[in-house]
């Protein structure tokens, strides 16, 4: 269960959000909206633990996470609005080097299954930066595959996906919830039915 | 692959895969050295003594120009995130970091330091307390660059900044250093200068990274 309790956030002598509360329970998809400049990055950024709210606290299964930063991590996958991936390492090096710092170990025979489910046969020695944005964006979603994470916190993943695209990771969203995971994410363009049920939280903007 | 490794293992491969950045500064170093006869005079008397300022000017310089190096990239493209999030120790990802960068961009300097030395007629014994100061001296330059280059990486044109902030950092450095060669070139003792490199690098290895890991934290808020 993540919670979020009393967050606010002040950004150039704006506040985007003040007080906001809200909890994410096992099993749940949470799809956060809102107009640009509202603060959806700024909020997935704290409850990430990336940086740190003015005021209010994050939990984790009732622990604050800037406490058992471990535990928490463990257990998150964040996705935010840059890859993560080096342009000039190939999307094989990304992935394991990347789960190598994550502590997972999964065979290498996985990652290049996981790496034809997103769309990238071929292309899975091939330098990251010389593939399209859909592509370099299917990197970083293969992620999803491959760390056993409880949380996941999307910041917009749906940005340069084609239509098969948005409908793959739509149905590993579902899937993930029913096995009991928990997903906050933001996107301009309404979930479709793929995702599965969702709650919606709206942040406004405010001057 | 433990976790360092696979750390120092990426970070190598991105290196050799950028050969013209890691040659870049090298370049710049060669340069510096090669005008400065030309420029001030070439008589070997005058490049003896003028030759330690030199080499070191220009490796503190050219080090300038491979810091920022160091982070920007996983700044940019949002490696430096995943790293905060994976649940390691960040003063411990930014030690391992800084290794790497000193392995890429200063061992190529003493490989070539024989080189320069014979450029600017230095005598045995002052390529050797060369060396030493080097040795000592630019694992140091990497530890403090890289606070510099934390605190810079969020900025746009985060260079002039980090040259204003580094330079007068780096100078006690190339006081000491530059006087340890000048008491070799006179045949005396040199291990007081090298003993406050020495220190000063001790101090450094111990909390540069914890300022580091620090100084990335802040620039993420």
């Amino acid at each position: 269960m993540l919670e979020a309790r009393g967050l606010t956030c002040s950004k150039q002598d704006r506040t985007l959000f003040e007080g906001l509360s809200l909890v994410v329970k096992p099993s749940e998809l949470l799809y956060l909206r809102g107009p640009n400049g509202a603060g959806k990055t700024s909020l997935l950024r704290i409850l990430t633990g990336l940086s740190s709210p003015d005021s209010g606290a994050v939990l984790y299964n009732g622990i604050d996470i800037s406490k058992d930063k471990t535990g928490y991590y463990q257990n998150l996958l964040y996705l935010g609005h840059k890859s993560g991936t080096n342009g000039s390492l190939s999307a094989l090096d990304n992935l394991s080097f990347w789960l190598a710092q994550h502590n997972v170990s999964v065979p290498v025979n996985t990652l290049y299954d996981v790496l034809e489910k997103v769309g990238l046969v071929g292309l899975e020695d091939v330098p990251v930066r010389y593939l399209s944005a859909g592509q370099q964006r299917r990197v970083a979603l293969s992620r999803l595959w491959l760390k056993p994470a409880k949380v996941w916190i999307l910041d917009e993943p749906f940005t340069a996906l084609d239509v098969k695209g948005v409908h793959l990771l739509e149905t590993s969203m579902k899937e993930h919830v029913s096995r009991g995971g928990l997903i906050i994410t933001t996107s301009h363009q309404p979930l479709s039915e793929t995702a599965g049920e969702h709650r919606v939280f709206d942040l406004e903007y405010r001057f | 692959m433990s976790l360092y490794q696979g750390i120092f293992k990426r970070d190598m491969q991105v290196a050799f895969k950028q050969k013209a950045e890691l040659v870049q500064p090298l370049m710049f170093l060669l340069m510096v050295v090669t005008l400065f006869p030309l420029g001030v005079s070439p008589s070997p008397d005058t490049l003896q003594r003028i030759g330690p300022g030199v080499i070191w000017i220009a490796a503190i310089l050219s080090s300038l120009m491979a810091m920022e190096r160091l982070f920007r990239d996983d700044f940019q493209d949002g490696s430096l995130e995943q790293y905060m999030l994976s649940g390691m120790p960040l003063p411990a990802v930014s030690a391992v970091k800084v290794a790497a960068h000193w392995l890429v961009s200063f061992v190529p300097l003493l490989l070539l330091s024989p080189l320069l030395a014979m450029f600017l007629n230095l005598t045995v014994d002052m390529y050797i307390a060369l060396v030493l100061t080097l040795l000592l001296g630019t694992p140091l330059l990497s530890l403090i660059g890289a606070i510099a280059v934390g605190l810079t990486v969020g900025l746009q044109k985060g260079g002039v900044l980090l040259a204003l902030l580094l330079i007068p950092v780096f100078i006690p450095l190339l006081i000491f250093a530059t006087s340890a060669v000048d008491s070799a070139a006179l045949q005396l003792p040199y291990h007081a200068q090298l003993a406050i490199i020495a220190a000063m690098l001790l101090l450094a290895a111990a909390f540069a990274p914890f300022a580091i890991a620090y100084s990335l934290k802040v620039s993420q808020n």
